[in-house]
């Protein structure tokens, strides 16, 4: 695999116009899933799943954002974060699918072939992430393709296209890792000490193609701090399978034996 | 919240005066408003912040009233089938085993049946097995099925072409190798479906992945057992595989109970937790006071026998309801991953 594509998106520059979300929705046509409001922030998506690709969050923390010297008695300060699918170097999605459905492309990212797919569910309970859902009534899987159509034909995703301040940035996986370490020290130099990038390199995950600046805690980003590929329980669960296998066996020939 | 729910309307049953200083006070005392509908609302990020709203980071299982029911029923048949080898082998009841081999017949074709009504596009249920994939649970699964429901047929066939009395010097043989095999991937058939939700990325299952395994198998042994016994075969092996089965599970059930974290939660509480706990007292130590106070009587062994079943069948609903549940709980997702972090971290710097 010579070409690494990837995602770094930036939540120190996203101002949450949601253009990700409407160029993906169109240039995908992804079906409308309700715009529901939470009752909790300006987010009316929630969460990414079946119809929702992109999904701008709306963070409201009693943090300073950097050097903000405002009314340092009641920090306050409001983030957005362009989440998507991570596209997971070791992908749970992938390895669950029974059917071939999933798989790898010459870019790297994880796709979901809809020709293929007969809906049975398992990739969603494997991603660590919560991406991948079934779509109702459709009966398929779906989630982000990362535009592989675009990418086949050497254009960039929609939803980096269309965004107006690069807080969505294409390219090289090598390339934009260290433009997000170049980026947080940036950050951190300017007063904002709790800048991070997010790509969990040392989970089995194994990083991701789908790479993320942002501030303060992944948990606030609902980014699972650790997620595991499920894989890593494929041992101890089929060791204890099997084991129980042999006691059955011997109980059901005891019980005969008796 | 799913995406595409309407959203909740608060409707009072009278905004008076009075509502409105509750609702004030209520906000100053706890920082959360609950309407008129029972939403909480106003539960805004500050001060805590360390989430996001509290809203699910995992996908819920999507799966339906088929999967459960196909944990229950391919695990009375796969253990059906083994119940039946080695009855023949150890020469039990001829009748017995006769019966035990329907049972994993009708299982595989039901199982089956339940698995491809599941499916978001059933016509395309043949891509189950498109390619063979030692990592996924759901792939080898499907093999394992498919090879079930060939062994199982081969035993049976054979067996009723024997017992009508045909005579065939293949027959003998080909009768012993479909009960042999159809007993191997009986065993894989009702333990691989833990492994199945124990494998995945919901808290609650992979913590108990070691568990859930033994547990349904040990629910196909007793159920297996307990359809024999109502079927009449009230033999000394059906009452020892019953209390071994009930036995067991009343461990299981004292284990999953002293299970006290975050993440075992929806084993205690809700739906899940209450019909955890309801089916496994079923099936665990119901059923074993049932066989041992009247384990003379032919009632008494039915009783215990439909109790058991009932616990099993209820047990495997509960499991799949308490990954939903935990699927929604972020908390639980970030202590156990913090846990996880903070062991992994401790390890590194004690070698």
């Amino acid at each position: 695999m010579t070409h690494k594509a990837a995602f770094l998106t930036d939540a120190t520059i996203c101002i949450g116009c949601k253009a990700c979300e409407v160029a993906c929705k169109e240039w995908n046509e992804v079906p409308e899933d309700g715009l529901v409001w939470s009752g909790f922030s300006y987010d009316n998506t929630q969460a990414l799943g079946a119809s929702t690709w992109r999904h701008v969050m709306f963070l409201e923390q009693p943090a300073t954002a950097g050097p903000q010297q405002i009314d340092m008695e009641n920090p306050f300060r409001w983030i957005f974060l362009s989440d998507v699918c991570k596209h997971c170097a070791n992908s749970g999605c992938l390895e669950a699918c029974p059917t071939g459905a999933i798989v790898r492309t010459n870019v790297g990212s994880v796709l979901v072939q809809s020709d293929v797919c007969n809906g049975c569910g398992y990739c969603v309970v494997s991603c660590p992430f919560g991406v991948v859902d079934k779509r109702h009534p459709d009966g398929r899987a779906f989630k982000c393709t990362f535009c592989y159509d675009r990418q086949s034909a050497e254009m960039i995703p929609a939803c980096a296209k269309a965004c107006p301040t690069q807080s969505i940035r294409f390219g090289e996986l090598d390339e934009l890792r260290k433009e997000a370490d170049v980026r947080v020290a940036e950050l951190q130099h300017r007063g904002y000490t709790d800048a991070q990038v997010y790509d969990p390199l040392q989970t089995s995950v194994g990083g991701t193609h789908a790479i993320f600046v942002i501030l303060g805690q992944p948990d606030a980003y609902n980014l699972p701090p650790a997620p595991e590929v499920p894989t890593i329980y494929l041992k101890s669960a089929w060791t204890s399978a099997l084991v129980s296998a042999l006691v059955l066996a011997a109980i059901v020939c005891a019980a005969f034996l008796f | 919240m799913a995406a595409g729910e309407k959203p909740v309307v608060p409707s009072h049953p009278k905004a008076s005066e009075e509502r409105l200083d509750a609702i004030r006070n209520e906000a100053a005392a706890t920082g959360k408003v609950v309407t008129g509908a029972g939403r909480v609302y106003a539960n805004a990020q500050i001060p805590g912040a360390e989430d996001y709203y509290n809203l699910p980071v995992l996908k819920p299982p999507t799966w339906t009233w088929e999967v459960p029911l196909y944990f229950f029923v391919g695990g009375i048949a796969g253990v059906s089938s083994v119940i039946a080898f080695v009855g023949h082998l150890f020469h039990a009841d001829p009748p017995m085993v006769r019966v035990a081999l329907w049972i994993a017949f009708v299982g595989t074709g039901l199982c089956p049946a339940l698995l491809i009504s599941d499916l978001g596009r059933p016509l395309r249920f043949l891509n189950m097995l498109r390619v063979f994939k030692w990592r996924s649970a759901m792939s080898m699964g499907s093999w394992i099925l498919a090879a079930f429901g060939g062994c199982a047929f081969l035993a049976l066939a054979t067996n009723e072409l024997i017992l009508y009395g045909i005579q065939n010097p293949f027959l003998p043989p080909l009768r012993w190798v479909g009960e042999f095999t159809g007993a191997v991937t009986g065993l894989l058939l009702a333990s691989y479906t833990g492994v199945l939700i124990g494998a995945t990325a919901i808290p609650v299952w992979y913590e108990n992945r070691r568990l859930i395994p033994a547990h349904f198998l040990t629910s196909g042994l007793g159920g297996s057992s307990a359809i024999l016994e109502l079927f009449g075969f009230l033999l000394p092996a059906t009452q020892i595989l019953g209390f071994a089965a009930a036995g067991i599970e009343t461990v299981v059930g004292v284990i999953l109970e002293s299970r006290l974290g975050r993440v075992d939660a929806p084993l205690h509480h809700g739906k899940s937790g209450w019909t955890m706990r309801i089916a496994g007292t079923l099936e665990g130590p119901i059923a074993l006071l049932v066989r041992i106070l009247w384990h003379g009587s032919a009632k008494g062994r039915y009783a215990a026998a439909a109790c058991f079943l009932l616990g099993a069948l209820c047990s495997r609903y509960a499991w799949i309801w308490a990954g939903r549940a935990s699927a929604h709980d972020p908390q639980a997702l970030f202590e156990s991953q913090h846990a996880a972090m903070t062991a992994s971290r401790a390890a590194r710097r004690t070698p």
